[in-house]
């Protein structure tokens, strides 16, 4: 039998995790939670997985655009999806907002929180598919 | 802390050239205590020799104080002030005159000087005339700067605070929305409500961010040419579905583009505000009838609705913060009470206004004029 595809699922929200986690196994994927920044990391040397996902703000302001640069460092073909809550609409100022900073940052997706189950499967569903014709 | 107070701009208008030089001379090394410990004031003094030349070099000087002729070659003195007047950073007056009539000092009075000095002065009178005129001005910056600190404070907070609250409201939303997948019947309904609840209060938060972001000058403006009609089609797009739910009809009269130098984002919200109330407040098969166009010096938008009318006493509150008219009509619609406080903010922001017009019953129509000039500086919008 084919490996299920494994996703790691990273938010120091142990709900919001939860939720993930929840869609996510629901759609049939095999889901590696960690509850931020450290606990992503060595669930990183532990395995490649197909695809991340990352809120931005946990341990540090800018957690999620460290692992995102990580993950694209270790596993260049893994797509990464970030999530913010805060957006510009909060009034924070976030890198993700400064134009320059995207390049480096490298994530394939910016999805704000809350995420509806729906557009959470079709997005991951079209990252693992694009990643799979570029393989 | 001496020196950190900016120094005090004057300028003396007088065809006297001498006494121009006099007032200089006795003004240059004068100081002005600030209030603030033992800081003090410098005066930085120009001098015109006309009303022309004083209201010329003002455009490159704002001066803080004029001193200023009467009797002036040209333009005389209280025409001077006819000019100052009508600017929006007006300077304050102190009006040199050799005739000291009563006449003259009502006249001048009135067109807006705050004090007079009589030809022939001494130095000791110029400095006492000059040092109260700036104790005022001094004492208005001190104002300006803590009202500008407390609304920066108040951004802050809010903004902190917004994101402290839209977290825990995210992971309540997010156990709906997979809950509303899985329950059926009257359960997911319950469930639905309780996501257009939160959605509502999610929206308040935001609109209060919005608010104070505008008024604390926390907003970084990009004033560039944007295209009116085009947030206009976008708005009207945006307000479709919900229109559509309940028959109501958006009816657009506007150009093709509408070139405008404008914030992109403000005008977003300026349009979506008045669009949402317009279909919000409609009755069910209601028309919202929207015009764009250029009018006097900028443009005009109105929203004109069909719907439950605001009753008169009721118009004048409209635009004061948190101010929802709360009646047997309004009961069952959700609403921050921010919008058109935000609305009304924003215009001010482009020296327009925004006004109402409505008949109880019979609709509500909107009008917000704006001024194509650049407009002022945010920290500006007094509110």
């Amino acid at each position: 039998m084919k490996k299920k595809t494994n996703i790691l699922v990273v938010d120091d929200d142990k709900d919001i995790l939860d939720q993930l986690t929840l869609v996510l196994t629901d759609a049939g994927y095999e889901v590696i939670a960690a509850e931020g920044e450290a606990q992503a990391e060595e669930r990183l040397i532990d395995a490649r997985p197909d695809l991340a996902i990352v809120d931005v703000m946990m341990e540090n302001q800018d957690s999620g655009f460290m692992l995102s640069h990580k993950v694209k460092k270790l596993y260049p073909g893994t797509p990464v999806i970030i999530l913010t809550s805060v957006s510009s609409v909060t009034g924070f100022k976030f890198p993700l907002e400064a134009g320059g900073e995207k390049p480096w940052i490298k994530a394939d997706s910016f999805l704000n929180k809350p995420v509806r189950p729906e557009l959470l499967r079709n997005e991951v569903k079209r990252l693992l598919e694009a990643c799979s014709v570029r393989a | 802390m001496t020196g950190a107070e900016q120094p005090l701009r004057v300028l003396v208008v007088d065809d006297e050239e001498a006494l121009g030089i006099g007032v200089r001379r006795v003004l240059e090394p004068f100081r002005v205590p600030t209030g603030e410990s033992a800081a003090e004031a410098a005066l930085e003094v120009r001098i015109a020799k006309s009303g022309e030349e004083g209201l010329d070099i003002l455009k490159g000087f704002p001066a803080d104080l004029v001193l200023l002729d009467y009797k002036l070659p040209g333009m005389n003195g209280i025409e001077v002030l006819r000019h100052l007047s009508r600017d929006g950073a007006k300077p304050m007056v102190i009006m040199i005159t050799a005739y000291a009539s009563l006449e003259t000092a009502v006249k001048a009075t009135k067109m807006g000087s705050y004090d007079f000095l009589a030809k022939p002065f001494t130095p000791e009178e110029l400095r006492y005339a000059v040092r109260k005129a700036a104790e005022h001005i001094l004492l208005r910056r001190r104002a300006e700067r803590l009202a500008a600190e407390r609304r920066r404070i108040r951004f802050e907070f809010l903004s902190v605070l917004a994101h402290e609250l839209k977290a825990p409201l995210d992971a309540v939303e997010g156990y709906l929305d997979i809950l509303v997948e899985k329950v059926p019947g009257q359960s997911a309904q319950m469930l639905g409500r309780c996501q257009e609840r939160i959605t509502g209060m999610k929206k308040l938060i935001l609109d209060l961010l919005d608010l104070t972001r505008i008024e604390s000058g926390e907003k970084n403006r990009e004033l560039r040419r944007v295209d009116l009609a085009g947030v206009l089609r976008r708005g009207v797009e945006t307000q479709s579905s919900r229109a559509g739910k309940r028959q109501i009809r958006i009816e657009v009269d506007a150009p093709p583009t509408l070139d405008f130098l404008a914030d992109e984002g403000e005008m977003d919200i300026i349009v979506n505000n008045l669009l949402s109330n317009a279909v919000k407040y409609n009755s069910p098969g209601g028309r919202v009838s929207v015009a764009l166009r250029r009018g006097p010096g900028g443009v005009e938008l109105r929203v004109a609705d069909t719907g439950i009318g605001i009753a008169e006493d009721d118009q004048r509150k409209l635009f004061k913060e948190f101010v929802r008219i709360r009646n047997a009509e309004t009961a069952g619609i959700p609403g921050s009470g921010l919008g058109l406080s935000t609305v009304r903010k924003l215009t001010m922001l482009y020296g327009g206004d925004v006004a109402v017009e409505s008949l109880v019953g019979k609709g509500s129509a909107f009008t917000v004029r704006l001024r194509e000039a650049a407009p002022a500086p945010v920290q500006n919008a007094q509110v």
